[in-house]
C-alpha cells in the first residue's frame, strides 16, 4: 500500500467526533499553522507541496491563494466547493462520511492562510446524510474551540456556515456556486473579474474543493517537500480516484498521483468484471474526452492525461467494456449536458439541445451518415466560446467518442441496431 | 491612455474603454444582442467574440477593456467560424416568421444573418415550441419563439425601470422570457423593452401590424409631453396612406442624448402623439354662426380676427385685449406671439399660464409634473417685461368685462373645470382659438384658426433645465392648419406688418437678436443635441 495524504487513518474505520479525530493527531496541524506560522509561511508550503486544484481544473492551490488581496477593506470569505456533481465523482463524499474534522481542519488552515474568518460550506443538496454528518461535526469542532472565536488562544476566529445547494450540476463551477449562494439563479460569472478579487457578495473569496483543502492538512503535518514527493513533478500528492462501472471492485481509491490508468484498473480496482474485454475508460467525469483501451498505460496525472488529449478532471474513472453500446453511452451523457446547461450563453444552450438531438436520431438509425459530421462541427461551434466550461464539457465527449468509435455511430446509422453483441434491435 | 488596434487601425482611449466601444469609434461594426450602452454587461450572447493577439480563446468585446498595445481582430477566419456559429445555434430555433413579424426590417437576426452568416440552414430537428403572442402589459407582447434571451429586457426592468416584471425562467434549452408570479410589465417605461429587443419577441401593441418598418419617414424631433424634453424620432407612414387607419404618425421612439434622456423615454411620452392624426384636428378656420362653427378660408379668418382685434382695440384701449399663448408652443411661435400682439400692437396683457386643477406629479426617472414641453421657453419670451398676472384675473372670478380673448393651444374647460372656464370666457366679448385640435373650448370661441402640430413643425423647445432643443418637421401640417408663428404672421401682413419670415429658422435669428436669454444661440450652435441657455440673472423683484 502507497504512502496516504488524505485516508491514512481511515481504511478500517470512521473518525466522526473531536475525539476520536484527535486521537490519530487531529488537529495538530492546525495548532501548528495558528500558533508558530505567518499566513505567508502556510501559503509557501501549500506552493511547495505542488498541490493542485482537485476539482478538476488542477490549478495550482497556493499560487490561487496568492491571489487574494492582502490588505482588503472588505471581508475575505472562504468558500468549500462540496457540488461534486460530475457523473462518476464520489470523492468528497468519502472524505466527509469518513473524516469530516480532516475537511474542517483544512478548512480552518486554508482561511487563516488567506486571511478569512468566515467560511460557507455548499454541498449539493442530494448530499442529505453527508450534510448532517458535516452539521454534527460543525457544532462539535465548535463546542471543542477549533472553529468559534479566538481558536486555540490564537486570536483568530473562524466561523463556518453549511448551506445546500438545490441539485444543478453547473452549481459546481465556482461563479454559479457563488450566485447559487447568493440566492441567486446559477449562472457562471463573466470573468474578469475572478473570485479573488471579487466573489462572493462582491469580496475577495477563495474557492476551493474539498478534497483540495483536506489535502493541505497533511501537507502541513508532513511539510510540503514529502506531499510533492508523493506524486509527480509538478502533480503533488495523492488523489481520490472514484473507480465506478465494469469492474471487480468500483470504489473510491486513494493513489499517488502519476499512477497508471492499468495499474487503477486491474492492481486496484480488480480488474474487469466477469472478465470481458476492456473497450473504454473515462478518465476524469463525464465530461472528459473517453480514452482507449489502447491508451491506459497514461500515468494519472493533471499533464500526463492532458498530453494525450484527454483530462485527469474530478478523478471520476468510469470504466467501459466491450459490451457498451457507445453511441448510447454518448447520448446519455449528451442528455445530461443538455439538461444541466445553465442556458445563459447561446452556444451552450442552443448547442447542448441539437446534439442530444441528432445523437437521440443517430441512436435510434434515424439520421444520415453526414450528419455524423455535422454533430462534430456542431460540438466544435461549442468549444472555447461560453462563460464556463460546460459548453466544452458537453462537446468534448461528443468528439471524442465519434473519433474514436466511429464505426459503432456508422452502424447504428446504417444498420438502425448495435453492432454490440447480442445485438439489441432499436 | 493605452492605445489599442483593431482590424489594423489604432485609436487611442482612455483606460476603462471596452473593445467593443474603441471598436465603435473606429466604424468597426462587431455583432451584438446582449450588449447595450445603457446597461450592465452581460457577455452571454457570444456574439461579440473577438481575437486577441497572445490569447488563445476569443473573448467577447463587450466585457474585455483595452490594454496598451493591444491587437484585436474582428476579421480572422476563427471569429468569423466563431461568429457565425453563434447566429446558427441562435437561429435553428427562431420561427423564421418573418413575414408576420412585426421586427422585420430593423431584426439583428435579419441583419446580422446577412452581415455575418449566409449558411444553409442544417438544422433537420423539431423546433422547440414556446409562448407565442403573449399579452404582458398594457403596451408590449411577447413571442417567446423568437426570443434570443439576451437579458436585455430583463436587465432594462431590474436597472433602469427598477419595477422587476420579468425574468428568464428554466434553464438550458426551456429557458424562456416570463412575467413574475402576479406580476403585469406595466410601468410607465415599458415601452423601452420593445426599442432595446434586438429581435421580433418583444413588440409594441400600440405600433403591432399598422405599418412596415421601411415604409416609415424619420424626423428628428422632441417629445411634447412634459418639460423634461426627451430626444425622439417622429415616424410617420407617408407611402402606404391605406395602413394604420389613415394614421401618419405610427410611432415615436426614443433618440439618444446623453444629456436628457439617454435611450429612454416615458409611456405618457411615446404614446401621447394620437391627437396629431385625430379626427378631432382643425384643419380650416370656423367662425361661429348661432351655435354652429362654419368653415372659412385663411384670408376671410385672418380679416374678421384683424378686424375683431382693432375693433376691441379702439373701443377699450390695449387694455381691454388679453392674449394666453401656450408652454406647447415653439420658441419661435411665443417670439411671433409677442412681437406681433406686444411690440406692434402695444398690448401688455400677455401669459401662458392657466392654473391647472388636475394635479400631475413628477416620477422619479424622466417624467416631469409639467407637461408642457416649452414652460422655460414661455417665461423667457414672454414674461421678462413682467407685469400681468393672469392668474389673478381668473381666480379673483372678477366682474370685470374685457374686449376680446385670443387664446393659443389651451384647453379652458380641461384645465379649470367647465364653469370657471364658462365665467372666464364669458367676460370677453369675443372670443379667437388658435389651435391643433377641437376641444370643449375651441367650441365656445367665436373664431377658431387651425394650428399645426409639433410633429408638422421646425422651431425649437426649451426644457426645464433651459436646453434649447430643436425639432423638425416630420409630416406637413394637415389640412389648411399653419404653423402658429404662420397664423400670426398672416394676421400681421392682414394689420399691415409684414414680417417676412421664410422659415422657423429666420425668427429664430431674430428672437436670438432680441431676447436676451437666447442672446448668441443659433440653429448650427443647438445641433442635434441641444444647447443649454447661458445662465441668466434673475430678473429684479
Amino acid at each position: 500500500m502507497p504512502e496516504l495524504a488524505l485516508l491514512t487513518h481511515v481504511q478500517h474505520r470512521n473518525l466522526m467526533t473531536v475525539e476520536e479525530y484527535r486521537q490519530t493527531g487531529g488537529y495538530e496541524a492546525l495548532r501548528k499553522v495558528l500558533l508558530e506560522m505567518k499566513p505567508d509561511q502556510v501559503i509557501e508550503e501549500v506552493k511547495k507541496s505542488g498541490l493542485r486544484g482537485r476539482g478538476g481544473a488542477g490549478f495550482p492551490t497556493g499560487m490561487k491563494w496568492s491571489f487574494i488581496p492582502k490588505n482588503s477593506e472588505k471581508p475575505k470569505y472562504m468558500v468549500v466547493n462540496s457540488d461534486e456533481s460530475e457523473p462518476g465523482t464520489c470523492k468528497d463524499r468519502v472524505i466527509i462520511e469518513k473524516t469530516p474534522f480532516l475537511l474542517l481542519e483544512g478548512i480552518a488552515i486554508s482561511s487563516y492562510a488567506v486571511g478569512s474568518s468566515t467560511c460557507y460550506l455548499y454541498i449539493r443538496g442530494e448530499y442529505y446524510d453527508q450534510a448532517m454528518i458535516l452539521k454534527q461535526a460543525i457544532e462539535d469542532a465548535y463546542r471543542h474551540g477549533f472553529l468559534g472565536k479566538n481558536i486555540l488562544g490564537s486570536g483568530y476566529n473562524l466561523d463556518v456556515y453549511l448551506h445546500r445547494g438545490a441539485g444543478a450540476y453547473i452549481c459546481g463551477e465556482e461563479t454559479g456556486l457563488l450566485e447559487s449562494l447568493e440566492g441567486k439563479k446559477g449562472w457562471p460569472r463573466l470573468k474578469p473579474p475572478f473570485p479573488a478579487i471579487s466573489g462572493l457578495y462582491g469580496c475577495p473569496t477563495c474557492v476551493n474543493n474539498v478534497e483540495t483543502l483536506a489535502a493541505v492538512v497533511s501537507i502541513i503535518q508532513n511539510g510540503g517537500d514529502w506531499y510533492a514527493a508523493l506524486g509527480t513533478p509538478k502533480n503533488g500528492g495523492t488523489r481520490l480516484f472514484c473507480v465506478s462501472g465494469h469492474v471487480k471492485k468500483p470504489g473510491t481509491y486513494e493513489l499517488p498521483m502519476g499512477i497508471p490508468l492499468r495499474s487503477i484498473i486491474y492492481d486496484y480496482a480488480g480488474g474487469m468484471k466477469d472478465d470481458r474485454k476492456l473497450k473504454a475508460v473515462i478518465p476524469g467525469g463525464s465530461s472528459v474526452p473517453i480514452l482507449t483501451a489502447d491508451e491506459i498505460d497514461v500515468k494519472m496525472d493533471f499533464d500526463s492525461v492532458a498530453a494525450i488529449g484527454s483530462l485527469l478532471g474530478s478523478g471520476g474513472v468510469v470504466v467501459i467494456n466491450e459490451d457498451t453500446c457507445m453511441v448510447k453511452a454518448l447520448l446519455r451523457i449528451a442528455r445530461f449536458y443538455a439538461h444541466e446547461s445553465c442556458g445563459q450563453c447561446t452556444p451552450c444552450r442552443e448547442g447542448t439541445t441539437w446534439l442530444k438531438k441528432t445523437l437521440q436520431r443517430v441512436y435510434e438509425g434515424d439520421a444520415r451518415q453526414a450528419e455524423l459530421d455535422q454533430v462534430l462541427s456542431i460540438a466544435f461551434n461549442m468549444m472555447g466560446t461560453t462563460i464556463c466550461p460546460l459548453a466544452d464539457a458537453a462537446a468534448m465527449p461528443v468528439r471524442s467518442y465519434i473519433q474514436k468509435f466511429r464505426h459503432e455511430f456508422e452502424y447504428h446509422v446504417q444498420h438502425k441496431c448495435c453492432d454490440v453483441k447480442p445485438a439489441v434491435r432499436i | 491612455m493605452p492605445t489599442v488596434t483593431i482590424n489594423q487601425k489604432s485609436l487611442t482611449v482612455p483606460e476603462g474603454t471596452t473593445i467593443i466601444q474603441a471598436a465603435e469609434q473606429l466604424n468597426i461594426e462587431i455583432p451584438r444582442y446582449c450588449y447595450h450602452p445603457g446597461l450592465s454587461i452581460a457577455g452571454s450572447c457570444r456574439m461579440c467574440l473577438v481575437e486577441i493577439e497572445k490569447m488563445p480563446k476569443l473573448q467577447p468585446a463587450c466585457n474585455t477593456r483595452v490594454t496598451d498595445g493591444m491587437v484585436v481582430t474582428t476579421q480572422s477566419p476563427k471569429v468569423k467560424e466563431a461568429v457565425s456559429g453563434v447566429l446558427e445555434f441562435l437561429l435553428i430555433n427562431h420561427p423564421l416568421d418573418c413575414p408576420v413579424c412585426d421586427q422585420a426590417g430593423e431584426c439583428y437576426l435579419q441583419e446580422y444573418y446577412m452581415k455575418f452568416g449566409l449558411h444553409d440552414s442544417r438544422m433537420n430537428e423539431n423546433k422547440i415550441k414556446r409562448h407565442k403572442a403573449e399579452v404582458i402589459g398594457p403596451h408590449v407582447i411577447l413571442d417567446t419563439e423568437r426570443c434570443v434571451l439576451c437579458s436585455r429586457c430583463v436587465r432594462f426592468v431590474r436597472e433602469v425601470s427598477r419595477s422587476h416584471e420579468i425574468g428568464i425562467f428554466n434553464r438550458g434549452g426551456q429557458s424562456e422570457i416570463r412575467l413574475l408570479p402576479d406580476q403585469v410589465l406595466d410601468n410607465n417605461y415599458s415601452g423601452n423593452v420593445v426599442d432595446i429587443c434586438p429581435v421580433g419577441a418583444l413588440t409594441d401593441r400600440d405600433f403591432r401590424f399598422q405599418c412596415r418598418v421601411w415604409y416609415l419617414s424619420k424626423a428628428d424631433s422632441v417629445c411634447n409631453g412634459c418639460s423634461r424634453g426627451c430626444n425622439i424620432t417622429v415616424e410617420a407612414n407617408r407611402q402606404r396612406a391605406h395602413h394604420g387607419e389613415g394614421r401618419r404618425v405610427m410611432r415615436l421612439k426614443p433618440r439618444f442624448n446623453k444629456e436628457v434622456n439617454r435611450w429612454w423615454i416615458c409611456d405618457i411620452g411615446r404614446y401621447g402623439y394620437k391627437f396629431i392624426d385625430d379626427p378631432s384636428r382643425l384643419i380650416q378656420p370656423l367662425e361661429k354662426q348661432g351655435d354652429e362653427l362654419e368653415p372659412l378660408d385663411w384670408s376671410t379668418a385672418a380679416e374678421r380676427a384683424v378686424g375683431r382685434i382693432r375693433e376691441a382695440k379702439q373701443r377699450g384701449g390695449a387694455g381691454s385685449i388679453v392674449i394666453v399663448a401656450s408652454p406647447q408652443l415653439t420658441n419661435e411661435d411665443l417670439f411671433v406671439t409677442r412681437k406681433f400682439f406686444g411690440v406692434d400692437l402695444g398690448i401688455d396683457q400677455i401669459d401662458f399660464r392657466i392654473p391647472d386643477k388636475n394635479t400631475l406629479s413628477d416620477d422619479d426617472f424622466l417624467l416631469r409634473a409639467d407637461r408642457n414641453p416649452n414652460t422655460r421657453g414661455a417665461e423667457a419670451i414672454l414674461l421678462d417685461g413682467g407685469g400681468f398676472d393672469l392668474q389673478r384675473i381668473i381666480e379673483s372670478a372678477s366682474t370685470q368685462s374685457f374686449g376680446l380673448l385670443y387664446l393659443c393651444e389651451q384647453d379652458l374647460v380641461k384645465k379649470l373645470g367647465s364653469e370657471p372656464a364658462r365665467r372666464f370666457l364669458g367676460q370677453f366679448d369675443y372670443v379667437i382659438y388658435q389651435g391643433s385640435n377641437e376641444n370643449e373650448t375651441s367650441g365656445l370661441a367665436n373664431l377658431v384658426l387651425p394650428a399645426a402640430t409639433y410633429a408638422e413643425v421646425n422651431g425649437t423647445f426649451t426644457n426645464f433645465e433651459g436646453r434649447v432643443q430643436r425639432i423638425h418637421a416630420g409630416i406637413e401640417p394637415l389640412g389648411d392648419s399653419l404653423p402658429a408663428w404662420r397664423v400670426i404672421c398672416k394676421l400681421a401682413q392682414t394689420a399691415g406688418f409684414d414680417y417676412g419670415y421664410e422659415s422657423a429658422a429666420e425668427v429664430f435669428v431674430e428672437l436670438a437678436q432680441t431676447v436676451t436669454e437666447f442672446e448668441g444661440l443659433s440653429y448650427e450652435k443647438i445641433g442635434s443635441e441641444g444647447m443649454k441657455l447661458p445662465e441668466t440673472q434673475p430678473v429684479p423683484a
